[in-house]
């Protein structure tokens, strides 16, 4: 089974990620799981969101500890909540920044990848040059560095589970998917992801 | 047709496929997602509904209620404090013998205010005269929906099924949405015996002495004894026309069970994910789900539990001053079932009351627990409480 979380604040979409991710594994004969944080979300707060997948049917009902892979929607998340809690030793932290996964001293147990998810969302329409809406994006990159679902699965759920703006959702992905910055040479702890 | 759906909208989509006359609900955390896609289905044109808007709960149930009793098929859905406030209602919707369909989110109940997961909103609702179903997942709330629908009529006696929290509420997983036309052959219009009509008027709801009022009351007891039948074949019959049959009550891994689990709702889930780890190691746990509640289902649990000797049942409710409720009934139904096979020592744990998070680790550890005790020395186990 793998399990993932997605950090955002609220109104940025986490919950939309999680769900379009989820779908995206469907498509390629996965069984899924996906869930909000439990709770009251507010405009601006960090929020979280979960998937699981695995190839039989899921039973744990469970909150998620200990993740494989982490996406962080929001880059001012890694110094105000503790984003690696629980993550796996060797698992993907995948950043919307524009800064280099190198500059990320402070996460050299994971493997780090950073995509400027904000300015792909506004070149393509997607929210506001303030608030852009970022999710579609940021999975596109996530297909990339982890190689765990296809790109054109992804693409299809963001066809389906967008309501509005597909085209601009789908080029944002596309691009996400070919920008993305990562880092590959991180020496892996033994029992980790090869 | 497969889809990755919310466990509110597999609700929607049940009393859709059901092809429910009247829809009539207050909003209320976690359950208002149910009744917005009812909303915007109607809206749309996709639903041929009637959806109307109160302004509380207990309004929402009156109105389920004319028009359960003008012959429509009624819906309505909530939670927690929006199910206190229909107490009243309940009573007077099952002695009225109207099949009407409420999806209960199963909320705790403030104060301390929580919105979060918690069976005792539902279970104090137990002597009202409502059948009660828990489901599993969100597969199952959609299936239980329709079937609901079946057994309710078949009763004249309105259902109530219930869904956790968040944990189904509000999670997505995949669910497959069955045909129109199959549920149209499981389903057919509701076309009651009596009814309110303008054409041929009665009087319904009129005062009953002490004369009539006993042999009404033993009516209603007659037909839920009929319920558990009912229920099943309505279950079996499901599962030949659609592919997945339930019962009301589901063994999993039980005949040979030295500790037998029993519990409702997505406790089940956690617990089937435990029992498969304990079993590769050799340790024989097993299950008994209790889909129905209400009425409890006896005779079917005497039947599968005869014989066993430890039963740990998991409660996410409690009856202040008594016990875990599942505990209770379970041990007002094996009470004097010796047979001469000695009684099992029933072990009662209460677990993440408000919402708070059940792991397969609390799960695991009940299962240590009963494995390791003789005898029941607590009538109430806590677990996970900060002392």
């Amino acid at each position: 089974m793998i399990e993932i979380r997605i950090h955002g604040r609220g109104g940025q979409g986490a919950v939309i990620a999680s769900k379009i991710l989820a779908s995206a594994f469907f498509k390629e004969d996965k069984y899924v799981q996906s869930f909000p944080t439990f709770g009251v979300e507010r405009r601006g707060a960090p929020v979280a969101a979960f998937i699981r997948v695995d190839d039989q049917q899921i039973l744990v009902r469970s909150q998620i500890y200990k993740p494989d892979d982490i996406i962080v929607l929001d880059p001012t998340l890694i110094d105000a909540v503790d984003v690696t809690q629980g993550l796996k030793p060797g698992g993907w932290i995948l950043i919307n920044t524009t800064r280099e996964p190198i500059e990320f001293t402070g996460l050299q147990e994971f493997r780090v990848a950073t995509v400027d998810a904000s300015g792909i969302a506004a070149k393509h329409g997607l929210g506001s040059k303030a608030h852009p809406i970022v999710n579609t994006a940021i999975l596109g990159a996530f297909a990339r560095v982890t190689g765990l679902v296809k790109l054109e699965s992804i693409l299809e759920a963001i066809t389906e589970e967008v309501p509005f703006a597909r085209k601009a959702n789908v080029e944002a992905s596309k691009e996400a998917f070919r920008s993305v910055k990562l880092i590959t040479d991180v020496p892996l702890k033994s029992g980790s992801k090869p | 047709m497969k889809k990755v759906m919310m466990g509110n909208h597999a609700v929607s989509y049940g009393a859709r496929l059901s092809r429910v006359d009247v829809i009539a609900a207050y909003p209320i955390t976690p359950q208002t997602q149910i009744v917005e896609e009812l909303s915007e289905l109607c809206a749309d044109g996709k639903l041929d509904a009637k959806f109307i808007k109160v302004e509380s709960e207990h309004s929402a149930m009156a109105s389920c209620m004319g028009a359960s009793a003008a012959g429509g098929r009624a819906f309505t859905a909530t939670s927690s404090q929006g199910l206190a406030l229909m107490h009243e209602l309940l009573h007077f919707s099952s002695g009225g013998r109207l099949p009407i369909v409420m999806a209960n989110v199963n909320r705790a109940l403030g104060p301390g205010w929580n919105i979060w997961t918690e069976q005792t909103d539902s279970l104090a609702q137990r002597d009202t005269g409502w059948l009660q179903f828990y489901c599993e997942n969100n597969q199952e709330v959609l299936d239980t929906v329709i079937m609901s629908y079946k057994i309710a009529e078949q009763l004249s006696l309105p259902v109530m099924l219930v869904l956790d929290a968040f944990i189904l509420s509000h999670t997505y997983e995949i669910v497959d949405i069955p045909d129109q036309k199959l549920i149209d052959s499981y389903l057919p219009p509701y076309k009651p015996e009596i009814k309110m009509d303008v054409d041929n008027p009665h009087a319904f709801g009129a005062l009953v002495t002490p004369d009539h009022y006993y042999e009404i009351r033993y009516k209603l007891q007659e037909s839920m004894d009929r319920a558990p039948e009912v229920a099943r074949k309505a279950g079996e019959e499901y599962g030949e026309l659609v592919g997945r049959p339930y019962d009301i009550v589901e063994p999993y891994l039980l005949d040979d069970a030295d500790v037998v689990i029993v519990a409702a709702g997505t406790l089940v889930s956690n617990s089937r994910a435990v029992i498969n780890e304990y079993r590769e190691k050799g340790i024989k746990v097993g299950l008994l789900k209790l889909r129905m509640f209400r009425p409890f289902p006896t005779k079917r649990v005497r039947e599968l539990l005869a014989g066993k000797r430890k039963i740990a049942v998991i409660d996410r409710n409690i009856s202040f001053g008594a016990t875990g409720i599942f505990y209770q009934e379970l041990k007002a139904a094996l009470y004097g079932q010796d047979n001469g096979a000695g009684l099992p020592n029933i072990f009662g744990f209460i677990i993440g009351l408000g919402g708070r998070d059940v792991t397969l680790e609390d799960i695991a550890e009940i299962v240590d627990y009963t494995l390791e005790k003789e005898k029941n020395e607590e009538d109430i186990i806590w677990m996970g409480l900060k002392r």
